[in-house]
């Protein structure tokens, strides 16, 4: 099965990388960015086609390593 | 002094801080390797040294902070064992939970590779002692993740019990935001915990210990800590 983990900065959080890609937008001439957020997807293969069990799976991984929970947010979609 | 400096593929800083424990203790350090699951017997101090563990692939320090050799430290440490970590070894103690909060890109975007100014919060500390509380002391950092990040309660917390060991100044003291050399929320640059064991810092003091490459303010942590240390035993 496919899955994805997007990780992305809780809002509050500084994002000064964000700012720069919007600061690079901007220089690009690309008007009507109001602002960016920097975020991380993984897309990842599970084994095995049980559904719930593979959520279980990917919220373990994203608490355990893929997401620093102090400062971001994680979202799993098992695509099937 | 019973120092052991860990290694994770990555790490560059390791050779400087095991000299700088030699020539302050007198004793060669043990250097561990990251895949080890057991501290050397009778380990005093680790010591969780700066570099670039894993290209700071994920986050900087996440993927070390689940290194095997972690739970052994995170055991040492819960019965109180002393545990130093500088630089990317901050980094590595926040992402492990022996520290709160999160070392974010430096506000300003840029890597800071130059010597900077720290006041010395407190001097009763196992890490402090070798200096007077308010002490401004000048020792060099490196870094592009720096910027101490927490949320609103922890840093109350932290600020209430004193646990803000080192804070960015101007050569005088004061607090500038000019010397905030990374946008550190309280201008934090050293932190304890709750237990007042494990001491992580951004800056490098064990790079300015020796008077034949500059000043020697970095020494004073050491001096204190081999104090501490043989006091102890």
């Amino acid at each position: 099965m496919k899955a994805r983990v997007t990780v992305t900065l809780k809002s509050g959080i500084l994002d000064p990388q964000g700012k720069a890609i919007e600061g690079a937008l901007r220089s690009l001439g690309l008007s009507g960015v109001s602002s960016v957020r920097q975020g991380k997807v993984f897309d990842i293969e599970i084994e095995g086609g049980d559904r719930a069990q593979a959520e279980a799976l990917l919220k373990q991984a994203a608490d355990k390593l893929l997401a620093n929970t102090v400062i971001e947010n994680y979202r799993v979609d098992v695509l099937g | 002094m019973k120092a052991a400096v860990l290694v994770f593929p990555g790490i560059n800083r390791e050779r400087d801080m095991a000299r700088t424990l030699r020539l302050t203790s007198g004793r060669e350090p043990a250097m561990v390797w990251h895949a080890e699951t057991e501290l050397p017997s009778g380990t005093d101090l680790v010591v969780i040294p700066g570099g670039f563990s894993y290209g700071d692939y994920l986050r900087c320090g996440a993927i070390a902070a689940r290194a095997p050799i972690m739970e052994a430290v995170r055991a040492y440490a819960a019965k109180g064992g002393l545990v130093l970590a500088v630089c990317n070894g901050f980094q590595i103690a926040c992402e492990a939970g022996f520290l709160p909060g999160v070392l974010m890109r430096n506000a300003r975007l840029k890597f800071v590779c130059r010597d900077i100014f720290l006041k010395v919060e407190r001097s009763d500390t196992p890490f402090t002692r070798g200096y007077n509380a308010g002490q401004v002391i000048r020792v060099p950092t490196a870094h592009g993740e720096g910027n101490y990040e927490a949320d609103a309660e922890t840093i109350a917390r932290l600020e209430g019990e004193g646990r803000v060991i080192f804070r960015y100044v101007a050569p005088d003291g004061a607090r500038d935001p000019a010397y905030n050399v990374n946008g550190s929320t309280n201008a934090i640059a050293g932190i304890i915990n709750e237990r007042g064991n494990v001491l992580g810092m951004m800056p490098h003091p064990e790079n300015h210990v020796e008077a034949a490459i500059g000043p020697t303010d970095g020494r004073g942590l050491f001096a204190g800590l081999v104090e501490a240390l043989d006091r102890a035993a």
